[in-house]
């Protein structure tokens, strides 16, 4: 079974993120770039799969600059078998749908039996390629998924979807998107064969017209970005403890009212 | 004519609305930027439902019922809905931020190859076009974007948004529009509901009482649990503590868990790191608790108070119950 | 010159960081205060490709090179240094001399499954009454047809209960000195071996330090690693590696230190600033991560020469002893800028401060580094 996971690099968490001089963008400066968390549950998962199968090929893709390529290095690392690059100019600015056609028409030359993505990357939280591939595909897709099991045939995927209240689960006929929510697995941390071994296998670069594509407007963009403003600073309440609880149940009813 | 702006209903399944569409559509009145119509796909809608949708200021309720759109399935719900909007052409679609609804929108916008701005905390009009505003890396920074061409389609953080007032007596049209269903690719298996806690659904809880790593154990969250039952208030957990075992993962506040924005947070034990903050830092009114004077939660909290969790969440629950109680 | 580590160092590095972090960063107070071994965690390390970092993967190991033993060793001491300690013998001690010196047969056999993680390795030279005078060895080896006879007491061995092959040093003719040393390996179970006990110590309390006793120990001519006479080359050979990897364990364990310190000077305040404002702290802070950033690099240029196969001896005696005097300071100074909470258990730096003291010692004492560079600058 071929399985085609999509991740994208964003900056750390803990990274520093400042507007940059064109207020449309990020400082790129000093940001330490890492695959996006739910990412690594889909690469997790697309690894157990083909590793509980016992055959098959883990192919990973992500689109963006050429320091994508680093976050594709750590996904061969992990244990993928190779790596597609969408790195063309012409995706610069993508949005979700921009991006979802790029990787819908690298999927249609793949022809993976599954995709797997995280369900939200963690730089802009759209939350939205999942979806939209399977749409552009013509598949169906179930996201936030708690749990999956592909059958012996490798037709069908049952999937456990996270929903308000519980847990939904379906069958999904192959090809099927996936998105991933955390609770799928663990992720594994890369060996230092896996390291060693990553080098050696191929990151392919891909360029818009070798999909057949060519540069398109995003349709949604950026206007500007904004630093949050700073909270109001608060109060730290002083006394004893029955004393500072009294006061802050009457800060909360009458000052904020919230209560 | 390209004028409306529709709200998809998100509901209970049992044919209620959810009071999210009160700020759904709060939103698109306040725009005013066209007629605002509610847009229900359900297998059973009800009469109290439909009311409720016209009284929260819904000009019109294009109304899909049909057995075959439960349970939710994105590839039929899709379908659907662009039909209905090639139909339409309504000028935005808004959804809510739900596990159905953000799924929905995005499969509905590539197909009518329009742009989605998600989980959005502000819409506005800028002459002809609407600007959404949305926090991105994990709330650090604020994102304004815009859309090349409509229609505009968002979803809306819940209870970010001002609720419609009820205008009772109120009543939209209800149309029940020929729209034929894509077939359904995917087989519902089963739905496993969650041992229910008796306390409100953390996204949806207007306030929201977390546990840290202070909590010390899985143990203790009782205490929590007994004031959510006092104040009505959801019970969450940091990541520490859900990465400790204590709590299952669907109570995981932050980056990588849920994202929350209540009317009242209070955090007990909490240090407030910045993926914790990421999931919360839209709370209107911040409450922190913590031995620890240093901890970063206090930056941003509205109200702190330093000392031992479990010498102020039993007396603040006592206090809580006085003052509700009278 | 350029000072900038590979793409797949960097990877390891940050593996390391991360397995540190998440994986032995919650249980070091803990096993350092029950002086437990990690079993658990050496295991994993063990399959993450740790504990044979620099052994070609055709015998077990990960197929990367000094450089990364290093940057991967720091990260895991900057968190626990007793992991760090069973990591370098391993690599350092058992692993790197086995793979130089063995035949195809002995890699296959002691080798493999020591780099591969799936066991232990240790290295036994010192004695009662030959620690830094390692010449004067005690332990006989005679040869029986084809075995040899071992007799003698090997002390303070690290790994010595847990590994499953001793590297042991002994002397099969006396009359040559130390020309007469040479290296066997013996494995766990032979009639005759024996761990007499475990040490109770200072720091690196996780470790296991054992005394080892061989009695009328039969050990085949094949297990001989080496020639007959070789042993005391294979032996100096083996710390010159080694005393990379403790540079490396107090670089890691000074910037453990290092990093609690400067968390503490932001936070604790006094005269209603955090202390982090008041000079003498700064001064502190500011010697500290020089000195490191020092030691760092003398480790790296150690790691880098013995991965280009040029002589290293005495870039690594000026590593050990740099990064190990670099240790023991910052940890002392580190403990000082926690002012009475240092000396408390809760606040962790006080177990960097036991740690850092075995670095001055171990593998060579700091007066022994000195020894070894004074030789090579008077070319004596």
């Amino acid at each position: 079974m071929k399985i085609l996971v999509a991740i994208k690099q964003v900056p750390d968490t803990a990274t520093q993120v400042k507007v940059g001089a064109d207020p449309r963008l990020i400082d790129t400066a000093g940001i330490t770039w890492i695959v996006s968390p739910y990412d690594e549950f889909a690469v997790e998962e697309a690894l157990r799969i083909k590793e509980k199968r016992g055959q098959g090929e883990v192919v990973a893709v992500s689109l963006g600059p050429e320091r994508v390529k680093e976050a594709l290095r750590s996904c061969l690392a992990m244990g993928c078998d190779r790596a597609l690059h969408l790195n063309d100019a012409a995706w610069n600015g993508a949005d979700t749908l921009a991006t979802a056609r790029a990787l819908a028409a690298v999927i249609k030359q793949e022809q993976p039996q599954l995709v797997l993505c995280g369900r939200q990357a963690i730089d802009d939280d759209m939350g939205a390629v999942t979806a939209q591939l399977a749409e552009l595909l013509g598949w169906p897709c179930a996201s936030w998924i708690m749990e999956e099991a592909v059958d012996a045939e490798g037709t069908t995927v049952r999937a456990a979807r996270q929903v308000e209240g519980g847990l939904e689960v379906f069958d999904l006929p192959l090809p099927a998107v996936l998105a991933a929510q955390k609770g799928l697995n663990e992720p594994r941390y890369p060996t230092l064969k896996g390291i060693m071994g990553a080098k050696k296998k191929e990151i392919r670069d891909v360029k818009a017209a070798d999909l057949g594509l060519g540069a398109e407007p995003s349709q949604l963009s950026v206007v500007g970005l904004e630093a949050l403003p700073p909270r109001p600073p608060g109060r730290i309440i002083q006394g004893d403890v029955p004393t500072a609880v009294k006061e802050l149940v009457r800060a909360l009813r009458e000052d904020a009212k919230a209560i | 004519m390209a004028s409306a702006f529709w709200c998809i209903v998100e509901d209970d399944r049992q044919g209620a609305p959810k009071k999210v569409m009160a700020e759904v559509l709060g939103a698109a009145s306040r725009l005013g930027g066209g007629p605002v119509e509610a847009v229900w796909l359900t297998d059973k809608a009800s009469d109290a439902g439909l009311k409720q949708l016209g009284e929260w200021g819904a000009g019109k309720v294009w109304l899909l019922e049909n057995a075959g759109l439960a349970p939710y399935r994105s590839e039929v719900w899709a379908g659907a809905l662009a039909d209905l909007a090639a139909q339409q052409s309504p000028r935005a679609i808004f959804g809510a931020v739900t596990s159905r609804q953000r799924e929905l929108v995005a499969r509905l916008a590539a197909r009518l190859g329009v742009g989605l701005a998600a989980d959005c905390v502000a819409l506005a009009m800028n002459g002809d076009t609407l600007v959404a505003t949305r926090p991105v890396y994990a709330g650090k920074l604020i994102a304004r974007v815009t859309w090349a061409k409509g229609p505009w389609v968002a979803t809306l953080r819940p209870n970010v948004f001002r609720p419609a007032e009820a205008q009772p007596g109120k009543t939209a049209a209800v149309e029940r529009p020929a729209v034929s269903l894509p077939p359904a690719v995917m087989k519902f298996v089963e739905r496993r509901e969650e041992v229910s806690t008796g306390l409100p659904e953390l996204t949806e809880a207007e306030i929201v009482i977390s546990g840290g790593r202070g909590m010390k154990g899985p143990e203790n969250y009782v205490i929590l649990e007994d004031m959510g039952r006092v104040i009505g208030a959801a019970v969450g957990a940091s990541r520490a503590a859900v990465d400790a075992g204590w709590r299952p993962h669907r109570f995981q506040i932050g980056q990588t868990g849920r994202t929350i924005s209540p009317k009242l947070y209070l955090g007990f034990g909490v240090s407030g790191a910045i993926q914790h903050l990421a999931g919360m830092r839209t709370s209107k009114i911040i409450v922190a608790v913590n031995k620890d004077a240093e901890a970063p939660i206090f930056k941003i909290a509205d109200y702190g108070i330093v000392a031992d969790l479990f010498e102020v969440v039993p007396e603040l629950t006592k206090e809580f119950k006085k003052l509700l109680e009278k | 010159m350029r000072l900038e580590l590979s793409e797949e160092q960097q990877m390891i590095q940050a593996m390391a960081r991360e397995f540190a972090e998440s994986a032995i960063r919650p249980i070091a107070a803990e096993i350092d205060r029950e002086a437990r071994f990690p079993h658990e965690t050496v295991k994993r390390m063990g399959e993450l490709g740790l504990m044979g970092i620099a052994i070609p993967e055709a015998w077990g190991g990960s197929g990367a090179d000094t450089v990364a033993y290093v940057v991967a060793l720091e990260e895991i001491a900057r968190v626990c240094a007793s992991h760090a300690v069973i990591m370098s013998v391993n690599n350092s001690l058992y692993g790197d001399p086995v793979y130089k010196f063995g035949t195809a047969a002995q890699r296959e056999r002691f080798l493999t499954p020591v780099a591969s993680g799936h066991a232990q390795g240790c290295f036994a030279l010192t004695e009662p009454q030959a620690g830094s005078d390692a010449t004067n060895q005690h332990t006989v080896a005679i040869r029986d047809g084809d075995h040899y006879l071992v007799t003698g007491r090997k002390l303070f061995i690290t790994s010595g209960r847990e590994a499953s092959f001793a590297l042991v040093f002994c002397q099969t003719d006396r009359a040559r000195g130390h020309h007469g040393i040479s290296a066997f390996i013996v494995e766990k179970g032979t009639p005759g071996f024996g761990v007499s006990k475990t040490e109770d110590k200072l720091g690196i309390r996780a470790s296991d330090t054992a005394e080892l006793v061989f009695d009328d120990c039969r050990v085949p001519v094949a297990n001989r690693l080496g020639e007959e006479g070789q042993g005391f080359r294979i032996a100096m050979g083996a710390l010159d590696g080694g005393r990379i990897g403790i540079a490396a364990q107090a670089v890691g364990i000074a910037t453990g230190a290092y990093e609690k310190a400067l968390e503490y000077a932001r936070e604790r305040r006094s005269f209603g600033v955090p202390i982090g404002q008041h000079q003498m702290v700064q001064w502190m802070l500011a010697d500290m991560t020089t000195a490191i950033e020092g030691a760092r690099l003398l480790t790296l240029q150690a790691a880098t020469l013995k991965d280009a196969g040029k002589p290293y001896t005495t870039a690594a005696a000026m590593a050990k002893l740099f990064a190990a005097e670099t240790a023991m300071k910052v940890t002392t100074d580190a403990v000082q800028v926690h002012g009475g909470y240092g000396f408390i258990k809760e606040y962790e730096v006080e177990r960097y401060f036991r740690d850092a003291k075995i670095t001055q010692i171990y593998e060579g004492t700091s007066q022994i580094q000195k020894l070894v560079i004074a030789r090579e600058v008077l070319g004596s």
